[in-house]
């Protein structure tokens, strides 16, 4: 054990010597360089900053598809000579009665692979929907993989619009991810107050500019209330231009009363549809909803045929910024639910990371102190060994640009404390030979072999433990299992590996004195 | 801190004692777990918890109380955190539809107090992900004790893979129980803690189990009780020298690792102390009421020749 060949020596100190490098580069200040700029993260726990969880509400959206299917499906029943019965949607599935002969025509065409209205998925084996018939009554619900096609899209669009959203207000390297099939996880370093973004994921900005009814006409109409004031108008169904038709949106001030508004651009498309309407219908209120509340809702007085206008509101100029930002970056296609808030102000941070330096510092010391005082000169090697795994596992950790967190701090000091009992075990057993052993070559040399179960098995039981946190952890406690894991790896590297080789030093040097440990 | 350890301790004569005294420690460990609870955390529970700063050294605790409870928040908890003028809140609603929600509560304690108020950390968890919380923290616990189970049950016999998971289950339930009577919360880092627990006793365990195995194969006409106080005496420094190392960098975690880590740390000193007792008191003792002989290890001996 105490014989190590020329090879296995270079590639221990090869290694050493590559992860002391990228240990190192922690201290380097550089962000261009795709290698120097490798460095250990600093959680949102360390550095201050906002993560939120955010949950699509999907089942606006749902509820909106089935709709059309259910003007699908009317057109289909009319087309084929159907007779149908109280056809209407209620609780996310569609409902009719069919008489039986008119059920097997349903069945035939619903269950044709290419029919377009119920989709069949290749990939999941599935239609999009699924029916069940009782006495006649026919039941059609989103089938499961249906429901997973619609989850999946919606979340990859409103993704989309999130991340357009949270780009606009700029802040410092953002991180937005999905999280199963319809979260999203968003990290905001050094934001201090996350209220603005918070209100501006809270809104689906959905921009609609539609014709006031002159008179109550209830069944091409709803009743909706503005913004600010209890008043309510009745608004035709019928949507002029929507906000997907705009190009551009900003905040301006109106140069005649100095109120803040935002300005906006119509496509080609938007320009054209809302100079037409507007032509039609000078002397009418056209309004302009977000959200199903009336922004405000002025008097046509000309025909608008250049595309741009403005809408006035109550706006401060904050709040027409932030109108014409969701305006730009579009409607998120379901509202957003937001399940989880954390933030950790900049100054906590800064006193967390000067606790967790002081206690590492401190912890280190102890361990250090306390090996040489037990085991004097082999108690060097142990914190040779400690020193270097340390090292190691700063380097390791800035190769995977790791995220370091208050726990993971934690875990570091807990390598360290128990990083050592590698060598503990190591120099008992060591101690113990020595006692039936004359030779010490041969009392260190079974000593290092004889301890290797206990140690391998040792270390693989807090292993264990540190890989089921990494999977089923969540934030900054997964932190904690990174720098355990890692570190018990290390452990095993300073200890079989370069310990042993200052081991054979020492052995070398003391090999005809009878030594005591 | 210079203990001469002596080298022929018999263990086994207290294993009666301690054993009933283990018992002891369950039962209530376990009743006080049942009858008052555990304070869980927002991690757990839902809700709002906030780290307040407050600039104005004058205000004391129950002016806080007061104005939160003013604000009709349903449950609330205010209690000193760290540094003089640190105080953590618990709130139990968490009303993460309204965006102002923080923000009105930061305003109406600024005009109630007339002091600034730093809002240092917030943390606010609605039910939905406070429930999945606590499933995958049980979930995890349960799957290392699994792990463990089977890891050991690989590597060793049964008996040992059965002692094993009684010692660590042992100190899973002790330390448990202490946070219990303590009313201290358990919270996401908490779970983490136990976690290692579980390794870390495991771990001291597997050190003992594995010089006892070694042992039945060298000494093949001695009894089990024997063979444990042999391995437990020849294992004994290892075992202290570990657990006062990892003990140092816990404790130095305790008193210097800021307010948040308390939690953490106290729950692993306490677990550290309790595995290494369970290892030589709880996981050995069962080796020798399940009668492990030497004959139980031979087989492996025939396996691996």
């Amino acid at each position: 054990m105490l014989y190590f060949s020329k090879i296995k020596l270079f590639i221990i100190y090869f290694v050493i010597f590559i992860l002391t490098i990228f240990a190192s580069l922690n201290l380097v200040n550089n962000k261009e360089n795709f290698f120097l700029s490798k460095k250990i993260n600093l959680g949102l726990d360390l550095q201050g900053g906002s993560y939120l969880l955010l949950e699509v509400d999907s089942k606006p959206i749902v509820n909106q598809y089935l709709q059309q299917k259910l003007i699908e499906l009317r057109k289909n029943f009319k087309k084929n000579k159907i007779k149908y019965q109280n056809l209407s949607l209620r609780n996310q599935s569609i409902n009719f009665l069919l008489n039986d002969n008119d059920i097997k025509k349903f069945e035939e065409f619903f269950l044709n692979k290419e029919n377009d209205i119920n989709l069949y998925y290749d990939k999941y084996r599935s239609y999009e929907l699924d029916y069940f018939i009782e006495n006649g009554l026919i039941k059609i619900k989103y089938s499961k993989f249906g429901l997973v096609e619609i989850k999946n899209s919606t979340l990859k669009q409103s993704l989309e619009i999130v991340r357009r959203r949270i780009d606009e207000v700029g802040t410092n390297e953002p991180t937005i991810i999905r999280r199963g099939n319809d979260r999203i996880l968003i990290e905001l370093p050094g934001l201090e107050d996350p209220n603005r973004i918070k209100k501006l994921l809270g809104r689906t900005a959905n921009l609609t500019f539609r014709l006031v009814s002159k008179e109550d006409d209830s069944f091409g109409s709803e009743l909706l209330s503005f913004e600010n004031t209890d008043e309510k108008l009745n608004v035709n169904k019928r949507v002029v231009v929507g906000g997907d038709n705009l190009i551009n949106a900003k905040a301006a001030y109106d140069n005649r009363n100095n109120e803040a508004v935002v300005s906006f651009t119509f496509d080609r498309v938007g320009a054209k549809k809302f100079g037409r309407v507007t032509s039609d219908n000078i002397g009418s209120k056209i309004a302009i909803i977000l959200d199903k509340k009336i922004i405000s809702a002025p008097v046509v007085r000309e025909a608008i045929l250049s595309g741009s206008g403005q809408i006035t509101g109550d706006f401060t100029f904050q709040s027409a910024t932030d109108l014409a930002l969701l305006l730009r970056s579009g409607a998120l296609p379901a509202p957003l639910e937001i399940i989880e808030e954390r933030t950790v102000g900049p100054d906590l941070g800064e006193d967390s990371i000067k606790a967790g330096a002081i206690s590492l510092v401190i912890g280190f010391l102890l361990v250090i102190f306390y090996m040489l005082y037990k085991y004097r000169q082999l108690g060097i090697i142990a914190d040779l060994a400690l020193i270097i795994n340390l090292i190691l596992l700063v380097g390791i950790l800035t190769i995977l640009e790791a995220t370091l967190t208050l726990p993971g701090i934690a875990g570091i000091i807990l390598t360290v404390g128990m990083a050592v009992d590698a060598n503990v075990l190591i120099f008992e057993r060591i101690k113990e030979e020595l006692k039936t052993e004359n030779s010490i070559i041969h009392a260190f040399d079974s000593g290092y072999k004889r301890a290797q179960s206990a140690v391998l098995d040792a270390n693989i039981t807090t292993l264990i433990s540190a890989i089921i946190l990494f999977f089923l952890g969540s934030g900054p406690v997964k932190g904690f299992a990174v720098t355990l894991g890692i570190g018990i790896l290390t452990t095993l590297f300073s200890a079989y590996l370069f310990a042993r080789h200052l081991s054979s030093f020492y052995v070398m040097k003391n090999k005809d004195r009878k030594i005591k440990l | 801190m210079s203990f001469k350890i002596p080298k022929d301790i018999k263990f086994s004569n207290y294993y009666k004692k301690l054993n009933i005294f283990s018992l002891i420690l369950i039962i209530l460990s376990i009743s006080i777990i049942l009858i008052k609870g555990l304070n869980l955390g927002v991690d757990f529970m839902g809700g709002t918890l906030i780290e307040v700063r407050v600039e104005n050294n004058t205000i004391n605790i129950s002016e806080i109380r007061q104005s939160l409870l003013k604000m009709k928040l349903g449950d609330v908890n205010v209690k000193k955190f760290g540094k003089e003028n640190d105080y953590l809140v618990k709130i139990e609603t968490t009303n993460l539809k309204n965006s102002d929600f923080i923000q009105s509560i930061n305003n109406k304690l600024t005009s109630d107090l007339g002091s600034m108020i730093n809002f240092r950390r917030v943390e606010n968890v609605g039910p939905k992900v406070s429930s999945e919380l606590l499933k995958a923290g049980l979930l995890a616990i349960s799957l290392s004790l699994a792990a463990m189970l089977f890891y050991i049950w690989i590597r060793f016999e049964w008996q040992f893979s059965l002692a094993a998971i009684a010692a660590i289950v042992h100190d899973v339930i002790i330390t448990v129980g202490i946070f219990s009577l303590l009313s201290y919360e358990v919270n996401l880092s908490i779970v983490a803690a136990v976690l290692t627990i579980v390794g870390y006793s495991m771990n001291d365990t597997v050190v003992i189990f594995d010089r006892i195995r070694e042992n039945l194969k060298k000494y093949l006409k001695i009894t089990i009780s024997d063979i444990s106080n042999i391995s437990t005496n020849e294992t004994l420094s290892r075992t202290l020298i570990t657990s006062v190392t990892t003990l140092l960098a816990l404790f130095s975690i305790y008193f210097f690792g800021g307010s948040i880590l308390k939690g953490f740390s106290f729950a692993m000193i306490i677990g550290v102390i309790v595995g290494t007792y369970s290892s030589i008191f709880v996981a050995t003792p069962i080796l020798k009421y399940t009668n492990v002989k030497q004959k139980t290890v031979q087989k492996i001996n025939e396996e691996n020749n």
